[in-house]
């Protein structure tokens, strides 16, 4: 059954509000880490492909490999848990390790040294790719795509499947996302620690002044930054199906791009942000040609820095000097 | 930077510390031993045999170019730019589609070779103009988007440039070179050096890099090198002293751009073929930042030390000891692990965060040794 312009049109608006959740759980943890440090976090992409590469590994272990009721979702809740769980944690140990020491010094050593952990990520990610287990393909070819089980089944949650239609998938990227966003947003408005890090986004040395531990609220915004990608990677894999060592830089410079685009800083402006990307995406492959999807996201990229640094939603003043 | 006067200007002063222009007490002698090791080692190369290190040199003296244009930008001038790749892909195609047989150009070598450099900042200014007056962060991501959007707009314009096929052949230099007659000497005569030319290609590059290196630091002393670092240093001060922030840092950009894409025909024609967009990403792009990092920030010295450690341990330690691992069948070929070859993004990275860590000033410091405690405060 062909679908109309119209069907197709609405099908893509599901696919790129589905994509664009993601990429907006991601650009939470760069909109957050830059609203409190002013640092580009670049690892942040290739700490979501670690979080997926760690899913995989758990599915591995519990060999459940396929939807089947009640154990596939008991998985799926436990992979989304420990994903989170341990990008959290290695993004805190990162901060701890690597840019806590560079607290002081200029922004762009900080940001150098952020490109550098990047790398480090991408070359433990082809190493993990390499692990002789059989969700990684036995390790015969590290670098190569891994399968992500079809853990979330495909089919149509409303509508109809050859028309347009709401999956199962799309749902599961919603039911994560969302409650995530609305916790997110309760804990920086209403708890001590949302207070104390806006804070210190405000001005850290006033804040250590009110008797706030800036560093203990800076490692924070790491630990719930990384574990939202951690959430996000296993989400983007169960919906993706495909996951590979090289994936973190094209979702870090789409989160990226969408955390400029509403305003870096700004939380509503991430997810704003996010959701234009995918739609720019899915818009993008369906009515042009796929290829040229990256270059218009790139483009919207300089043009937002260019002309409104500040973004959508952004009302950051311009530089301090 | 020292703990008692942090930078005010903090980002984009990447190697903060005022009066660097002098540079070290005696630049030139350090340049002249790296010029004597460069001279020794096709000697040594050939009188022991071949230890086959005269090809990967080509690709150490292509990027100390790439790298000292990028250290114009990046150095002296202090803007963070992640898209030198990308100025250096465009001289790679500009070059092949100036000398390519299929295009209407069909110009030689030496002439395309120098139209790269007007081409290349003419590309820097293009993307400067609108951009250079961003604050440091948000500059060095339009440069990394610049790059990602050159890259694919090679690979995707495939009338211009064929894709991922790439353009070849393109033009050789023609040298005075020892050619073999039919009674098997060798006579001394004009000839194109050819792909396989090795020890040319090497005479040839070491020739054009020592260009680079004087031109580069007749720069540096300059009105315009001058400004470059006074830029750097305080941008408020140097404005008020009269010096145009984003025009100076405009200039600095089209020479870096022009660099990149000099070094960028230069790279097309030793491979005689543009090789693919991919070849360009932002992995290079890295590569020459690291070299000027791990060589020091505004040193060309450095830059030159740097090319040799990190393209000398990129193309050259790491490719030898995959290759004596495999032969010796050390570790199993299934072993992810055992293979150097799967260690490189590890060592741009490691190579990064330890330079910033613990040597921002990289292993040649422009301003000399023991004047600089560190970067931490």
């Amino acid at each position: 059954m062909e679908m109309t312009a119209a069907e197709v049109f609405f099908q893509q608006v599901v696919n790129g509000l589905s994509n664009g959740m993601i990429i907006a759980l991601i650009a939470l943890g760069y909109t957050m880490v830059y609203g409190i440090v002013e640092l580009i976090n670049w690892a942040h992409g290739d700490l979501f492909m670690l979080g997926a590469f760690f899913a995989l590994t758990l599915v591995g272990i519990f060999g459940v490999t396929e939807a089947s009721g009640m154990g596939a979702t008991g998985t799926i809740v436990v992979l989304l848990f420990s994903s989170a769980l341990f990008c959290g944690t290695f993004n805190y140990a990162v901060d701890w390790v690597a840019y806590r020491p560079l607290r002081k010094a200029p922004k762009l050593t900080l940001l150098v040294t952020a490109i550098g952990i990047s790398f480090i990520f991408v070359n433990i990610g082809l190493f993990w790719g390499g692990l002789p287990m059989e969700v990684f393909g036995g390790g015969n070819s590290a670098a190569a795509p891994k399968d992500f089980p079809p853990l979330v089944p495909a089919q149509a949650l409303f509508g109809n499947e050859e028309k347009v239609h709401v999956s199962v998938r799309d749902g599961l990227v919603f039911g994560v996302t969302v409650p995530l966003m609305i916790a997110l947003w309760w804990l920086v408005r209403h708890t001590k620690l949302g207070t104390a890090m806006r804070a210190v986004a405000q001005n850290p040395t006033a804040a250590s002044l009110m008797g706030i531990n800036v560093d203990r609220v800076i490692g924070a915004t790491f630990f719930i930054g990384g574990a939202l990608g951690g959430f996000a990677s296993v989400v983007y894999s169960l919906y993706n199906n495909t996951i590979s060592f090289q994936m973190g830089f094209r979702a870090g410079m789409d989160a990226f791009t969408a955390a400029v685009l509403g305003g870096i800083g700004s939380l509503p402006g991430a997810v704003l942000g996010g959701l234009l990307i995918g739609l720019t995406r899915s818009m993008s492959d369906q009515y042009l040609e796929t290829q040229w999807t990256n270059t218009i996201v790139f483009a919207i990229l300089i043009l937002i820095l260019v002309f409104r640094p500040s973004g959508l939603l952004g009302l950051r003043a311009k530089e301090k000097v | 930077m020292s703990s008692e006067a942090p930078n005010p200007t903090g980002d984009r002063a990447l190697a903060p510390e005022a009066g660097a222009w002098r540079g070290t007490p005696r630049p030139w002698l350090a340049d002249l031993i790296l010029l004597a090791i460069a001279m020794l080692v096709p000697i040594v190369d050939v009188a022991s045999g071949g230890l086959g290190l005269i090809a990967p040199a080509k690709s150490i003296f292509i990027f100390a170019i790439v790298a000292l244009g990028l250290n114009v930008v990046t150095g002296f001038t202090g803007l963070l730019h992640l898209g030198i790749a990308a100025f250096m892909a465009i001289g790679v195609y500009a070059f092949a589609i100036l000398t390519n047989e299929s295009y209407p150009f069909r110009l030689s070598f030496w002439p395309a070779l120098f139209l790269t450099l007007p081409i290349g900042a003419i590309a820097g200014f293009v993307l400067g103009s609108p951009t250079l007056g961003l604050r440091g962060d948000y500059l060095a991501i339009v440069t990394l988007g610049f790059g990602e959007i050159v890259q694919d707009v090679l690979r995707n314009v495939e009338t211009v440039t064929q894709g991922t096929q790439g353009i070849n052949p393109v033009a050789k230099p023609f040298v005075p070179w020892f050619v073999a007659a039919e009674d098997g000497t060798r006579t001394f005569a004009w000839t194109r050096i050819s792909v396989a030319g090795d020890l040319a290609w090497y005479i040839l590059l070491l020739l054009i890099l020592i260009g680079v290196v004087v031109f580069v630091r007749n720069l540096e002393r300059s009105r315009i090198g001058r400004a470059w670092m006074s830029v750097r240093e305080d941008e408020l001060a140097s404005k008020a002293m009269g010096i145009p922030p984003v025009r100076t840092k405009m200039s600095a950009f089209a020479t870096g751009a022009a660099l990149a894409a000099f070094a960028g025909g230069l790279w097309a024609s030793t491979l005689d073929s543009t090789g693919e967009p991919a070849n360009y990403d932002f992995q290079v792009s890295i590569l020459a930042l690291c070299i000027v990092i791990v060589g020091g920030m505004g040193s060309v010295t450095g830059v030159l030390v740097g090319a040799v450690v990190m393209v000398g341990a990129n193309d050259i330690v790491l490719d030898r000891l995959t290759q004596f691992i495999q032969q010796q069948k050390l570790v199993s070929d299934a072993n992810v692990l055992g293979s150097p070859n799967n260690w490189k993004y590890m060592l741009f990275g490691l190579a990064l965060v330890f330079m910033m860590r613990f040597k921002p000033d990289g292993l040649v410091s422009r301003k000399g040794s023991g004047s600089r405690t560190g970067g931490r405060a």
